[in-house]
């Protein structure tokens, strides 16, 4: 498991370099002058300019430019919002717990509803459901979430009125952030109402967000099982009369489970990506939006600051992934 | 590289199935297979019908992509109330007809699928070769590239290649291509690496057979079937993600009728207007779907490992 482990974290090391590369270099790739992108100023006097080319290093040479950048960030200095003024990593933390809440709402409803769909679909193979179900699947793996949300939109909250269009809670109540998650602070804040405000702001977003991962682990779930009820073991249980719920539940699920562990795993990595779109829809006020918000105000130590970031969340989820897959299959633990 | 005239097998082919009769029978079983599944049929045909679409759009469609009709703005679809038979879909908020677009749209869907894919499938390859068949230090340094790129979502390292190469609808196709090309490239060296330890592959080596050949003409053929589950799903990827990029507003830009684009252009009508964000979205989850079912049928009828049983 050991060696697992070091052979997976030797993967990321490099990789994490050539993430800060890309970082980098971005800013010096853009058409305009780097110096006044990173700085954000205008009506830059000739003194002023020499003083930013010197605060930013661009008189000195371009590997030792890289060099004092990655020493920057390894000593958890990503730079200064030219908009806000706050150290990125400052304005990353504040804004990442609405994207986890968000992400740990879709996955969770992706899995709630995916899994079981994926089992009944399995067991009843061929049959209306199971047909039925891969159909919507399918449907939703092909789904422009962009535009789901819209349609969500105009549907729930134009029509009939049931769902706010956007934004976590109304803004009626107020509390301090607490731990970062509207449905936590609101519980804490003892305020009537505040929580139902800030599930029912989560309802469309979470649907968004927790469709594709939904249709992905609905198809995993079911060939994995498909798979698996075709094993000898399992036609051995069934020999012995064991009642079908036993074996299905029991002797089935745990190891068609595996893969869709994994499946799960690489779904969340991917959910950064949908976040953006989600949280551009519903003006989420997350780390997706920020980095948006950023590229188009030209807000570029943010951009810099948050793509590592973001490659960083996702590296380790998947190690994590990784990790775990090897913990819950030993035939991956003692390859090593 | 199997000739129709030609009249000895070709010794380089591994097998010897080298004939046309052969590759005739091969391409027959394969559409035996994918013909049973009919999802993927129902996805071949939506798919024939968008391609006809998007040739014959200047017939089909009732008016050109751009033209305006200043007394029918947000014009409601015929069936509703308030809309005329003359615009079937409605119109959008300038008075262009929603069908028209629509039908012109198709256009740049395709036209982005197949250059995103050609473009990634041709880079991603030539590097999976280059990586596969060299090893070493070589390989080291493409495959750790690749992990870079695959370590960021996407969408985010197409936005950010936009960012530097400026909006537009051909810096979209570059960044996405770019962005999708590493799954060409891990899938061509894992099968490179495979058909490199073949026999065939060996005797053509002592045959005398030169670096360039033995790349192209004796492993590649052979790395076929996944990179075509692959190209499928990269097709799909595509229109999603340059959807997306257009209705980021970093996409194809106003006025061209690209789906993504409609929808940003369509937003802020909503709520009054629900025809003008449905219909273009509709079109893009229909594109995609259908490519994803012939992906399905292709992957089954391709790869019977992958088969889903």
């Amino acid at each position: 498991m050991l060696r697992f482990l070091v052979s997976r974290l030797a993967l990321i090391v490099p990789t994490f370099f050539g993430i800060t590369v890309v970082a980098f270099l971005f800013p010096r790739l853009l058409r305009g002058d780097p110096v006044l992108l990173l700085a954000g100023e205008r009506g830059v006097t000739p003194e002023r300019y020499e003083q930013l080319v010197h605060q930013f290093g661009f008189d000195r040479p371009l590997v030792i430019q890289y060099l004092d950048y990655v020493w920057g960030l390894l000593g958890g200095d990503f730079g200064t919002s030219i908009a806000t003024k706050n150290p990125v990593l400052y304005d990353f933390f504040s804004l990442f717990p609405a994207t986890l809440e968000l992400s740990f709402f879709a996955i969770a409803f992706a899995i709630i509803i995916g899994i079981p769909a994926g089992i009944i679909a399995a067991v009843r193979r061929g049959s209306l459901f199971d047909q039925a179900a891969m159909g919507v699947a399918l449907v939703g793996y092909s789904m422009p979430i962009f535009w789901w949300g819209l349609l969500l939109v105009v549907v729930f909250s134009g029509m009939l009125g049931w769902t706010p269009i956007d934004g976590r809670i109304n803004v009626r109540y107020f509390f301090d952030s607490v731990t970062g998650f509207m449905t936590i602070d609101a519980l804490i804040s003892g305020q009537r109402g505040a929580f139902s405000d800030a599930v029912r702001h989560l309802i469309l977003p979470t649907i968004v967000l927790g469709t594709i991962p939904l249709a992905v682990i609905a198809r995993q779930t079911r060939s994995a099982m498909l798979e698996v009820l075709g094993e000898d073991y399992v036609r051995t249980a069934r020999a012995k009369g064991l009642p079908p719920r036993r074996v299905i539940g029991i002797h089935a699920l745990r190891n068609a489970l595996i893969p869709v562990v994994t499946t799960i795993g690489l779904q969340t990595g991917l959910l950064m990506g949908g976040a953006i779109l989600t949280e551009h829809v519903f003006s989420w006020p997350g780390i997706g939006k920020w980095l948006l918000d950023s590229i188009s105000s030209r807000d570029y130590p943010v951009v810099q600051g948050s793509l590592i970031i973001i490659a960083l969340i996702v590296m380790l989820v998947n190690l994590l992934v990784d990790v775990l897959y090897g913990l819950i299959n030993p035939g991956i633990r003692h390859r090593g | 590289m199997t000739d129709a005239t030609a009249p000895v097998p070709d010794p380089m082919t591994p097998r010897g199935t080298s004939s046309w009769a052969a590759r005739r029978k091969v391409l027959g079983e394969f559409w035996f297979t994918f013909r049973q599944n009919r999802g993927a049929v129902v996805g071949l045909v939506i798919f024939a019908i968008l391609v006809l679409m998007a040739i014959f759009a200047p017939l089909i469609a009732p008016y050109s992509y751009e033209q305006q009709f200043r007394s029918n703005f947000l014009t409601p679809p015929a069936w509703e109330e308030g809309g005329v038979p003359q615009f079937l879909l409605g119109t959008d908020a300038v008075g262009r007809d929603m069908l028209s677009r629509l039908i012109y749209g198709a256009q740049y869907s395709l036209l982005i699928g197949v250059v995103v894919v050609s473009l990634s499938l041709l880079g991603g390859v030539l590097l999976g070769l280059i990586a596969g068949y060299f090893g070493g230090k070589t390989d080291v340094v493409i495959m750790r590239v690749m992990d870079v790129i695959l370590s960021f979502p996407s969408i985010i390292l197409a936005l950010v290649l936009v960012a530097i190469l400026g909006p537009g609808l051909v810096n979209a196709m570059i960044a996405i291509a770019i962005v999708l090309q590493p799954h060409f490239a891990r899938l061509t060296r894992a099968a490179v690496k495979v058909e490199k330890a073949k026999d065939y592959v060996t005797s053509a080596k002592v045959a005398g057979a030169g670096h360039l050949r033995q790349i192209f003409v004796t492993i590649l053929p052979n790395t076929f079937s996944p990179l075509i589950v692959q190209a499928t799903l990269s097709f799909s990827t595509a229109v999603l993600e340059a959807a997306a990029l257009g209705f980021l507003t970093v996409g194809a830009q106003p006025p061209t009728p690209e789906w993504g684009t409609m929808l940003a252009d369509a937003r802020e009508f909503m709520l009054s207007a629900w025809w003008v964000v449905t219909f273009p979205g509709l079109a893009i989850l229909i594109t995609v779907f259908a490519v994803n079912l012939v992906g399905d049928g292709l992957r089954d009828a391709l790869d019977p490992r992958l088969k889903r049983s």
